[in-house]
Formats: C-alpha cells, sequence, structure tokens
C-alpha cells in the first residue's frame, strides 16, 4: 500500500501548526502595537487646523504666558480655548490687514466662532480635569511638551490610560514648583527625587487610582 | 395577554383569609407575588426573565447570517478605530461668568396648574440639562417634583411644534399680527362681543395685567381659563364656605392630627414638595421635639398620602360626603345634618373625633380636589370649628390672578360658540379639544368659530382644528412670572433662546394688542410700573405701564451688579436684543439693581400674601343637600401621577416612569379593588367596557389593593393621538366619559366584561428580592419600648467575614447613604431625578414587558395586612454600595470594582457584558443595555444630556454611581481650595430632588456627619445583612403611630414584633 503522505507532509504539517500559531501571536502583538501606535494615539502627528495658529511664535517670539488664552486652566476642567476676542485683543493692530489672519477677522466681524480641530482628545468615556493637575504641580509641559518649540500644535504623549496611570502611582517625578507651572523648558533647581517628595508632601499629592476617578 | 399578571380568582378567595391576619408579618409587592404564579417566581430566580437576552423581532435568517458575519468580521476591529476627529468651537465673545467646562445655575420656576415651583437650572454652556430645587423659594425649599425634573426632556421634546402655520402652511409671526389686525378692529365697534380668549389657570401677574388691558380694549370680549384637572372644587367649596374665593395654606408642621377627605395633599399640587417636607419634619424620629403626628385618610383610591396614614379607610368617593358630615356634625358645626355613615366608617369616627378634639388648634383637615365643593367647606367649617384656623391653617387669596368657576365659563364659551357668537377664539395654551367635558362638544362648537387661533408646545388635538397654530415657548425659553401657591412671585428667565423659534404667552398678547414686543419688554415693564412689586393685586391689578415708562432696557448683564447672575449667555441675544445702552435716570438703575437680585434669588421679596380673616358662613351646609346614597359601581377621574392631565404625555421620562402604587407603565388601566374584581369574575388585564348615560368605554382593568370597593379609578392623559411618536396611542381615553357634570365622581357606571384581555407592562414584580424582612415596621408604642426592634428582624445571623487578613482601611472619605422609609412618601420625584442627571435611556413598553427597564433607582412598594386595605411602604432601592461586593469577584475583565472610597465602581468601557455581576447581585439593582436604548440619533436630545456623565452604548452593565460625577467634582472644588468636602456639600441627584430629605448622603467616616448621625440610629438596618455585603446605603425602620382606639396596642405586638 503507497504512503499516503510524501515526506514533505512532515514539513509541511510542523510549518503550518508553528505557522498558525506564529500568525495567532503576531495578530495579537501587531493589536498591541497598533493601539500603542500614533496612527491610533495619535502621538507626534500634526492636524490640519483652519488657521495655522503657531504656539511657537506666540510662547516663544511675543512671550505670553499659557494662561492668556488658556483662561480656565487653573479653575476648570476644560483649560479653555481663546474667544476670538482674545485674539482680536492683539491683532485689531498688529497684523490687522494680514491675509493669513482674515479667517480670525472673519469670525470676529461675523460673529461665527472659528472650528478647531482637537488635537489632545480624550475618549469620551474619560474626564480628566485641568484645575487640580495645575494645583497639585503638574506643569502644562509635563503633558503636552514643549509648546514653546511647535511651530504647529502636536500631541507629545501618547495619553493611553497606562500613560495616565504611571504618573498616578508615582507623581513625584513630574511635580514642580506651582510657580513654574506655565514654564517651557523647566529645570528643577535641586536633584528632582530630593524635590518630588517634598512637593508631594508640601502639595498634599495623593493621586486617586479608582476606576472612577476618570470614568463614571 | 399571557398569564404574566393574572390573578385567578380561586387563588385571590384563598389569599384572603390568609392575610387578614398577616399584618406586619407578610409583605407583598403584588397579587402575583402572594399566590406564586409561575411568572412572579421567574422574576424571582433569575433577574431578567427568560429570552430577555435575546432579540426576539423578527430577523429572518439570511439577515442574521450577514450580520453575525459582518460583526465577526469586524469584532476585533472596532478596538482599533480612531476616533473621529472633533472640533472645538470656542465663543466669538465669551460672555461674563461663563467658564467652559462648569455649568452655572439660573434661578426660574416652573408653572403648572396656576401656580409655580421654583427651581434652578443647571446649564452647561447654555444649555440646560438639569432641574434643582430653589432653597429660597417656599414651594421648593430646595426639593422639586417629578414634572420639574422631567421637563428638561419636553424642552428637547423633538416632537414639539416647530413653526407658526396657518392652515399648515409656515408663515412668519408678523403674518399672524398682520392676519389678525382686520378682526380685531373689526371687533372695536362691538367692543370685541364675540372675541374670547381661552386660556389655562393664569398665575402670571405679568399675564393677568395684559388680559386686563385687553379687556380694557374690548370690555365685552371675554377670557376663560380652563384646566381638566384644576382645584375647581377648593374654588367652589371656599365660595361656599366664604362667600370669596381664598385659598387654604396649611401649616402641617403643626398638626398633630391630621384628617384627609380624600386629599393626596403629599403629592399632589404644587403645594405638594411643601406639605411633603412639613409633614416629614413631623414623622422623622430625629430631632423631632414636637413628637410624631397622627393621618387619618378617608379615601377612594389608593394614593401616596395614604401610603403614609396611620389609618386608612377606603370609601367610595361620594361617600365621604356622609363621613364629612358626621364628623362635622360630632364636632359642632352647625346644620350639616347627621347623615347615615356606611358601615365601614362607623367603627372609626368616635375615636376619630375624638382624637380630632383633643388636638383642638394643632389639628388638620384636608379635602381633595377630587371632593365636591361641600366637602371642603365642611373642611373648613371643621378647621374653624377645631380652632385650627390661624394655627394649622391660614387663608390668603389665590395665586391664579382671576379665580373662576371654570367649568361655567367653559359651557358659557361652548353655548355662545354654537350660537355663533364668538368670531375670533385664542387659545393660549392648553388643549381644550382633548380635555374638555364630552358631553360639550368642544370640539364641533369650536368649528363653527370663524378665526381660530391657537398658541401650543405640540401640534396637538386642539392645533388640528384650528386656523393658526403658533409654537409656544417653553417656560425654560421664555421670560415671564408666576407666583407660588402662597403669592411669592418669581421671575422666570429663559434659559436658552427658543429651540424652535416659540413664542410666549405674552408676546401673543401683545401681537393681539398689535404691538410685536418680546417678552423680557413686557414682563420687564410690568415689574418696572409703580406698585407692581408690592405685589398684593390679585383681582386689583395695577394698571399697565404707560408706554414711555417702558424703555427698551439693556439685558442683565454681570458687572454692574457683581451679585446678581446674568440672564443667560445663549437666552440674551435672543430675548433682549438691545445693545446696552446708557442707564436712562437713578430710578431705572434702582430698578435695575433690584431686577437682577429678583433674578438671582429667584423670587421677589415681600411678595406673600398676608393672611385674611374669613368667615365661614352659617348654615352653608343646610343650603346643600346631602348627596344621596347611589348604588352602583362608580367611577372617579384622577389627573396621572407621572402624566397628569395629558400635558407630559409625550415625555417618556414620565411614560416609563413606574406609577407610584399600581407600578404601570406606559398605560392607564380602570383600577378596581380585589374584592370588586372578584365579584365581577375580572382579573387584571381584562379589558372591559363601561357604560354610562350612553357613553361607552373600552378600558383594561388592573387590581389595585387599597382601592374603595365598586369603584373605578380612570386616570386622565392617555389615549391621544396628536401627542407625539412617545405619546401616541398610549393607553385609553378616558375622557369620553367624563361630563361636565361629572369631572370627579361617575356614578352608576355599568361594567361588561368584552372577554378580550390586554397587555399592561407593570413593574412591581420586576427585580424582587425573596421577602426577606426588607421592610421593618414597628407602631409608636413597641418602639418605645424596644428602639432597636429593627436590627433584630434580621433573617439568620450577622457574620463580619472577611476574606483578609487586614480588612481594608477607608482612610479619608468613605460615602454612605441612608433612606429614611419613615418619611418616603413614594412620590418618584428621585427616580426622575436620576434619570435626568444619568442620562438613563428609555426603552419603551416592549422591553419593560421583558423586564429591562433602566431605571437605576427604583421604588419598591410593599403591601401588608388586608388586602382590601393594607398598609403601603415605599423603599427606594439604588445600588447599595457594598463594602463586600458580590458583582465585584465575579466580574471576568474587572469592569466593577471598588474605590479605595467604598464606591462599586462600575467602568463601561472594560464591560464585555457577561452580566454575570447583575446575576450575582441580591439586590438586584444592576441594569443592562441589552439593545442600544440611548437613542443617538436624534439631534435635539444632544445637548439635553449631562456632559458629565458617560453615554452607555449597547452591551455594557450599568448602575447607581451614588452620582460619582457630583463626587468628583465637590473632591477636586475642596481640593482646589485645601480644605476637606464638608458634610452636605455633595447631594446625590435623588436625594437633591427629595421633598422629605429620606435620603441623606455623606461622608460615614466623619462622624459629626449627618449620615454617621442616621447610620447609628437604632432604627438603622441594612437589607439582607446575613449576607456580609455590608451594603453602605442602609435604611431607616418605619414607625406607625396608631390610634390605640381604633388599633389596639396589644394585638399589633403580636404581629409585628417577634
Amino acid at each position: 500500500m503507497p504512503q499516503i503522505f510524501r515526506r514533505s507532509a512532515n514539513t509541511l504539517s510542523k510549518v503550518s501548526i508553528f505557522g498558525l500559531l506564529s500568525l495567532f501571536g503576531g495578530l495579537i502583538l501587531l493589536a498591541i502595537v497598533l493601539a500603542r501606535s500614533s496612527y491610533v494615539t495619535r502621538q507626534h502627528i500634526f492636524v490640519e487646523q483652519p488657521l495655522q495658529f503657531s504656539h511657537m511664535h506666540h510662547v516663544t517670539d511675543d512671550g505670553i504666558d499659557c494662561r492668556y488664552c488658556h483662561t480656565s486652566v487653573e479653575t476648570s476642567s476644560f483649560a479653555g480655548i481663546p474667544p476670538t476676542k482674545t485674539c482680536m485683543n492683539c491683532h485689531s493692530v498688529l497684523f490687522a490687514n494680514a491675509a493669513f489672519l482674515e479667517p480670525v477677522r472673519a469670525s470676529f466681524r461675523d460673529n461665527r466662532p472659528l472650528h478647531w480641530v482637537r488635537v489632545h482628545d480624550l475618549p469620551d468615556f474619560v474626564y480628566f480635569n485641568h484645575s487640580i493637575h495645575i494645583k497639585k504641580g503638574v506643569g502644562c509641559e509635563t503633558c503636552h511638551g514643549r509648546v514653546d518649540q511647535m511651530p504647529l500644535i502636536y500631541q507629545q504623549n501618547s495619553l493611553l490610560m497606562e500613560w495616565c496611570i504611571d504618573c498616578h502611582r508615582n507623581p513625584a517625578p513630574n511635580l514642580r514648583p506651582r510657580e513654574e507651572i506655565t514654564t517651557m523648558g523647566y529645570r528643577p533647581v535641586k536633584d528632582q527625587a530630593e524635590l518630588g517628595p517634598e512637593l508631594m508632601k508640601a502639595y498634599d499629592v495623593n493621586p486617586p487610582t479608582s476606576c472612577s476617578t476618570c470614568h463614571r | 395577554m399571557s398569564d404574566a399578571n393574572v390573578t385567578g380568582r380561586n387563588e385571590l378567595e384563598a389569599l384572603r383569609g390568609r392575610l387578614e391576619a398577616t399584618r406586619g408579618r407578610e409583605y407583598w409587592r403584588s397579587l402575583e407575588s402572594l399566590v406564586e404564579t409561575p411568572e412572579f417566581k421567574q422574576y424571582l430566580h433569575r433577574e431578567f426573565p427568560q429570552n430577555a437576552s435575546e432579540w426576539l423581532d423578527p430577523v429572518g435568517r439570511r439577515s442574521f447570517l450577514k450580520l453575525m458575519g459582518a460583526s465577526l468580521a469586524l469584532a476585533g476591529v472596532s478596538a482599533c478605530t480612531r476616533q473621529p476627529d472633533e472640533e472645538i468651537i470656542p465663543y466669538v465673545r465669551q460672555p461674563e461668568e461663563e467658564v467652559p467646562g462648569k455649568p452655572l445655575f439660573f434661578a426660574t420656576a416652573m408653572p403648572m396648574n396656576g401656580a409655580g415651583i421654583g427651581l434652578l437650572v443647571e446649564s452647561h454652556e447654555g444649555r440646560p440639562t438639569k432641574v434643582e430645587g430653589n432653597p429660597d423659594h417656599p414651594s421648593s425649599r430646595g426639593a422639586t417634583d417629578l414634572f420639574a425634573q422631567a421637563s428638561i426632556l419636553g424642552l428637547y421634546d423633538p416632537d414639539r411644534s416647530r413653526n407658526i402655520t396657518n392652515l399648515g402652511d409656515i408663515r412668519p409671526f408678523s403674518a399672524l399680527t398682520i392676519a389678525l389686525q382686520d378682526p380685531l378692529k373689526a371687533q372695536e365697534a362691538s367692543q370685541g362681543a364675540s372675541i374670547r380668549i381661552l386660556t389655562e389657570t393664569v398665575a402670571s401677574p405679568t399675564l393677568g395685567a395684559q388680559m386686563r388691558e385687553f379687556l380694557t380694549r374690548f370690555p365685552q370680549a371675554k377670557w376663560i381659563q380652563w384646566e381638566p384637572a384644576g382645584r375647581h372644587n377648593a374654588r367652589a367649596g371656599s365660595q361656599l364656605a366664604f362667600g370669596e374665593y381664598v385659598d387654604a395654606q396649611y401649616a402641617i408642621e403643626k398638626a398633630d392630627v391630621i384628617l384627609s377627605l380624600d386629599a393626596d395633599f403629599l403629592c399632589t399640587g404644587s403645594s405638594g414638595i411643601r406639605h411633603s417636607r412639613a409633614f416629614a419634619s413631623r414623622r422623622r424620629l430625629e430631632g423631632n421635639q414636637a413628637g410624631l403626628n397622627r393621618l387619618y385618610a378617608v379615601e377612594s383610591d389608593a394614593t401616596n398620602t395614604g401610603s403614609r396614614a396611620d389609618h386608612r379607610l377606603p370609601l367610595k368617593a361620594s361617600e365621604i360626603e356622609a363621613v364629612a358630615r358626621a364628623v362635622a356634625s360630632r364636632l359642632g358645626v352647625g346644620g350639616v345634618g347627621d347623615p347615615t355613615v356606611p358601615q365601614a366608617a362607623m367603627r372609626w369616627i368616635e375615636p376619630l373625633v375624638k382624637d380630632l378634639q383633643a388636638n383642638r388648634g394643632k389639628s388638620l383637615v384636608i379635602a381633595g380636589d377630587g371632593q365636591p365643593a361641600i366637602v371642603h367647606a365642611l373642611a373648613h367649617a371643621m378647621n374653624d370649628t377645631l380652632g385650627n384656623v390661624g394655627a394649622t391653617v391660614t387663608y390668603t387669596q389665590t395665586a391664579e390672578v382671576r379665580p373662576m368657576d371654570q367649568r361655567a365659563a367653559l359651557k358659557e364659551l361652548v353655548d355662545d360658540m354654537n350660537a355663533g357668537k364668538v368670531t375670533v377664539l385664542v387659545i393660549l395654551g392648553g388643549n381644550p379639544v382633548y380635555t374638555a367635558p364630552v358631553d360639550l362638544k368642544f370640539a364641533d362648537a369650536m368649528q363653527k368659530v370663524a378665526l381660530r387661533v391657537q398658541v401650543g408646545l405640540y401640534e396637538d388635538e386642539t392645533a388640528a382644528l384650528c386656523h393658526w397654530h403658533i409654537s409656544e415657548a417653553h417656560y425654560l425659553e421664555s421670560w415671564s412670572d408666576v407666583r407660588a401657591d402662597d403669592g411669592t412671585v418669581t421671575i422666570i428667565q429663559p434659559l436658552i433662546a427658543p429651540l424652535y423659534g416659540g413664542r410666549s404667552a405674552h408676546e401673543v398678547m401683545a401681537a393681539l394688542s398689535g404691538a410685536e414686543k418680546t417678552g423680557y419688554d413686557l414682563v420687564r415693564g410690568y415689574w418696572m410700573s409703580p406698585g407692581a412689586a408690592s405685589g398684593t393685586g390679585t383681582i386689583a391689578l395695577p394698571a399697565p405701564p404707560p408706554a414711555a415708562n417702558a424703555p427698551a432696557a439693556p439685558p442683565p448683564r454681570a458687572g454692574a451688579a457683581p451679585t446678581a447672575a446674568p440672564a443667560p449667555p445663549a437666552a440674551a441675544p435672543t430675548a433682549a436684543p438691545a445693545p446696552p445702552a446708557a442707564a436712562p435716570a437713578a430710578a431705572a438703575s434702582q430698578f435695575d439693581r433690584q431686577w437682577r437680585q429678583w433674578l438671582h434669588d429667584g423670587v421677589v421679596p415681600n411678595t406673600a400674601f398676608t393672611p385674611k380673616t374669613v368667615a365661614v358662613k352659617a348654615n352653608f351646609a343646610a343650603q346643600t343637600p346631602a348627596r344621596a346614597a347611589a348604588q352602583g359601581l362608580e367611577a372617579m377621574f384622577r389627573p396621572d401621577s407621572t402624566i397628569h392631565d395629558g400635558r407630559f404625555t409625550n415625555n417618556a421620562w414620565l411614560q416609563e416612569l413606574p406609577k407610584s402604587l399600581t407600578k404601570l407603565t406606559w398605560d392607564n388601566a380602570a383600577l378596581i379593588s380585589p374584592g370588586t374584581a372578584d365579584r365581577l369574575r375580572l382579573i387584571s388585564g381584562d379589558v372591559v367596557e363601561l357604560k354610562q348615560g350612553g357613553r361607552s368605554l373600552r378600558i383594561p382593568v388592573w387590581l389595585s389593593p387599597g382601592q374603595a370597593p365598586d369603584t373605578v379609578t380612570l386616570h386622565l392623559g392617555y389615549g391621544r393621538t396628536r401627542a407625539g411618536r412617545a405619546g401616541n396611542n398610549t393607553g385609553f381615553n378616558v375622557n369620553g366619559l367624563r361630563t361636565l357634570d361629572a369631572q370627579d365622581i361617575l356614578q352608576g357606571v355599568e361594567l361588561t366584561k368584552t372577554g378580550e384581555t390586554y397587555e399592561l407592562a407593570c413593574t412591581q414584580d420586576h427585580w424582587s428580592l425573596e421577602g426577606r424582612n426588607l421592610v421593618r415596621v414597628a407602631t409608636k408604642t413597641q418602639y418605645d419600648a424596644d428602639p432597636g426592634f429593627a436590627q433584630k428582624m434580621e433573617e439568620g445571623e450577622r457574620r463580619q467575614l472577611s476574606m483578609y487578613w487586614q480588612p481594608y482601611k477607608y482612610e479619608g472619605y468613605a460615602w454612605g447613604m441612608t433612606i429614611d422609609q419613615n418619611v418616603c412618601t413614594g412620590c418618584n420625584a428621585c427616580v426622575v431625578a436620576c434619570v435626568a442627571e444619568n442620562n438613563v435611556p428609555v426603552v419603551g413598553k416592549a422591553q419593560v414587558l421583558n423586564g429591562r427597564e433602566m431605571h437605576w433607582l427604583r421604588v419598591d412598594r410593599y403591601y401588608t395586612g388586608d388586602i382590601e386595605n393594607p398598609d403601603t411602604y415605599h423603599q427606594p432601592m439604588p445600588c447599595q454600595q457594598c463594602e463586600n461586593a458580590s458583582c465585584e469577584v465575579v466580574c471576568p475583565v474587572a469592569a466593577t470594582t471598588h474605590s479605595d472610597e467604598g464606591l462599586n465602581d462600575m467602568v463601561y468601557n472594560r464591560c464585555v457584558g457577561t452580566r454575570y455581576c447583575s446575576n450575582n447581585c441580591p439586590y438586584k439593582v444592576r441594569r443592562f443595555n441589552f439593545l442600544l436604548y440611548q437613542d443617538w440619533d436624534t439631534q435635539s436630545l444632544w445637548p439635553m444630556r449631562n456632559p458629565d456623565v458617560t453615554v452607555r452604548s449597547r452591551g455594557v452593565m450599568e448602575k447607581c454611581t451614588y452620582c460619582v460625577q457630583r463626587i468628583s467634582q465637590a473632591r477636586i472644588a475642596a481640593k482646589l481650595d485645601d480644605r476637606q468636602i464638608r458634610d452636605g456639600e455633595i447631594l446625590t441627584a435623588c436625594q437633591a430632588a427629595c421633598p422629605t430629605n429620606a435620603i441623606v448622603f455623606g461622608n460615614i467616616n466623619d462622624p459629626g456627619s449627618q449620615v454617621s448621625r442616621l447610620k447609628s440610629s437604632p432604627r438603622n438596618y441594612t437589607l439582607l445583612a446575613e449576607l456580609n455585603n455590608r451594603p453602605r446605603t442602609s435604611y431607616l425602620a418605619l414607625v406607625r403611630n396608631p390610634n390605640t382606639e381604633l388599633e389596639p396596642a396589644q394585638a399589633a405586638t403580636d404581629g409585628e414584633a417577634r
């Protein structure tokens, strides 16, 4: 009776068994990698805005404090996007005729708001509050990166839950004195390993890690 | 209908004997639970009934395979999708006071039934999302009723009328003004003899003044008010007793003994909240110096007030007059006769009279709106004789601008229309075609009028028969004013510009006078007029201000008066478009400050009425012959406890709300007592035909323990044909039997069984817990002897077991709640508040029948004792937030976990929908989104949702969170101020709405907090303590205060304490 399977069938079966296993493993790995990829998290991705607003120019060249525009960052969950009126405080005089700024003037003239595209976009089931992070000594730069070096704003960090939790579990490395909250390129005056715990004590930093802290 | 809600006759008979002697020993939720029908057992043993998890809608095999194939293919992909791009749209000019992400609260009031309830409305960036009570308002004192809570959905209702139409064509408002000018001009010669204006009961001083102005221009025109569930009898009773219209203001907190004559004074009417709070202050055992009060209720159907009574006597509505006369004559009221009293009441009257007489000046008799005028007059006379006037009851003028005999006025209007005397009919609100008495044939008469104009929130039955329909602005969209029942005025300020360009009654009245004015100018103009703020005038309204005195004042903006809240940003541009002009004069600026203060506070100071001295007329009772006792079946018409008279028919929150006592949803039914049903061979769900005077009505019956024998209660508001997509064709229109002379009581009704059945969606057996001493009751005597009775009623041994060597120590905050059942009236305000706060979806009748309703908070209703007149108790049931939670340990994906403050967190984005948690929950408080219940597509509902709470999708478990969003906000606010959260700083939505403060929430780690103090009360107990779940929610046991002459203490002791 002739053999049904040739010798090559041995190899074929081994290859297909391990191949399938590694395919599944690879798929899982792919899902993990994909979920952390900048395609999904939008980390480091520039977004087309109605007006290519430069944070670098306003922060570095003009030296405007973050809170001049993001007024509610210390009091509200939402840092606040400035109303057109805030832009016009200066731009009614400065670059008053620049074609580039026409959308701003049009907005002010026609009473039609500008439609900005959200860059830092948490999922809708996450409730983040800016004010409490500012209060506890988490600087703007800590999460948003060197905004003063971003001609176009992009998302510096992944904003994944693991990234949030890391800091909530161990906030000391990320704290700075309240006076330095909006400082870009902040350097601690002394070793952060020493300063962090001190600030934690001074500001009573005790971040909750329960699910309902952010999800509700 | 299936057998699901049916109780067989033979079973009933067997039951009756069993129940006679079980008061306090056995608590039951429904007749089905008593006879243990298979369906009830299914509810008991399975949290969700069989097939609840299956989609039974017809889906063909092919489409099923297609769907499955597609979902399999996409199953893995869904987790990897990118979020869609979102936009941030900032203001162009940000209003002052507006901080994005932080809600603002504006004081306003909700007008209903001729009085207003003061509210604070939460506004997120100009979108009103939640209603709270105004602590400064006398009718609210911080609490609300279910109608105010549900009015948010009413505002965003996608079925609201959106246009001004003339014969169906969309027209601008100016076209109406023009169209009205000629007909009105033509009327000037006859002084408006053929103009009629029909309104609901008006309690707005401004509208009253506008009416008066209009009637000055057209002296022969007539103003008619019509309220289908109004206080006609109370008004007529006041005429009968005093010869004038006055309103009785009850000081229930001062009354030791209260007799209710068919009055549901705790849960109906605009004083309901105030009455509930006052009643509760004498019902709680902690901090109640004056001692427990005692409530006697004689009533025709089961009401919430009756469920709180120490002694309840069910009697036919028509027999209550005899009881009132008998009690009055024994109390010494002259000329009332001494009619024969029904057998059931004989035993009652002597002890009752004795109790009332022993408490002269500290007692109170209240007559219900469904009782005829004579009963109201008798109640006034009894209060007079008992020396209660000036103590527990005072009399003031009415909050409504012009009280009138509305029934007679409506009859006259119909007669005039039939006689062709009316050429212009303007209907300002209300739906008379649906609500008018059937024998008046209002619709036919109305169609004889040449020009018919209606202003309404919906294109309803009346709109269909009118030439002009004007979409009305919701009260949250318009400027107006309203008096509370004690006279206090609130300026109603809009929270948002009209969504559909609606107009208020004020604006339409102004248009009738040929002037297009904004509601803002009209209301402000009225209050600027001299004498307006002193505001005593009900009848004597001050003359309207001269035109020069009402300039287009600047809209109230913050800055000038920092203490006052500004007008809502969204509303200001539309409501008052005038640019900020220079302040005209010093007087105006002072008024401006005052005006802003009124808007900010939500009350106009010193506008409450001063008590009036009125004398009871001698011999009034002799002039009214006693009603002859009628044989046969008697029907009572009552406003529905959820959708009222039909104005809320399209409000799905209210439609799905289980009615306090029957727990029916989405339908009304003819309520009959089990005994009567037995005699007539009826079971719940049988469709019967009710006949009287040539009219008939087909309606299913529902067995309601506590209903008076030989009576049928019919609830208004259902069976509408043009209500909207939620309200159309729900229930049965009982107005078809409701004639002018029988607005409340219809005698001689014939009932025939049709043999058909109808499926009613009732939630009373859903989420049942097998009776394990959940409700614990003692009498006052027993309580005094053993205050800790409740804790001795545990089913099993109370253990303190833990899996861990060192149980988790809650440092910092530990949240807990107590619910005082002794003051809970079962009014349901908490349930609607929870729905509004937590974006709880509506599922519809078919899903309720499947046991899939989503309410996070349910109010369980338990009966005990005699099936015909049981004691009734309410037990609100939110998530118990167990410390050893059985849900947490079974979740395979850790979607429900424990927070370090002791909450059972529910993480929607982790939940994969195994439903193990709800299966393991002994309290049955978890709710599963079997289908996509939340309406994601209707755009008008988007701004309604609370932005602080996730909107859940299909396949996700959810439950009460103790309003964790409010806890988070308070925690952050406290940390920003470097302080601890204060006791009472966090109010859960249910707690905030509760009129009786039955629900108390706080930090149980703080021994001084109110919740800690209540938890140390001997009455405090937890449900199913033997399971060692250690719930954070605990209950305070009930203490009844019966009259020992009516209920011998000894027998009660045998029955209740074990």
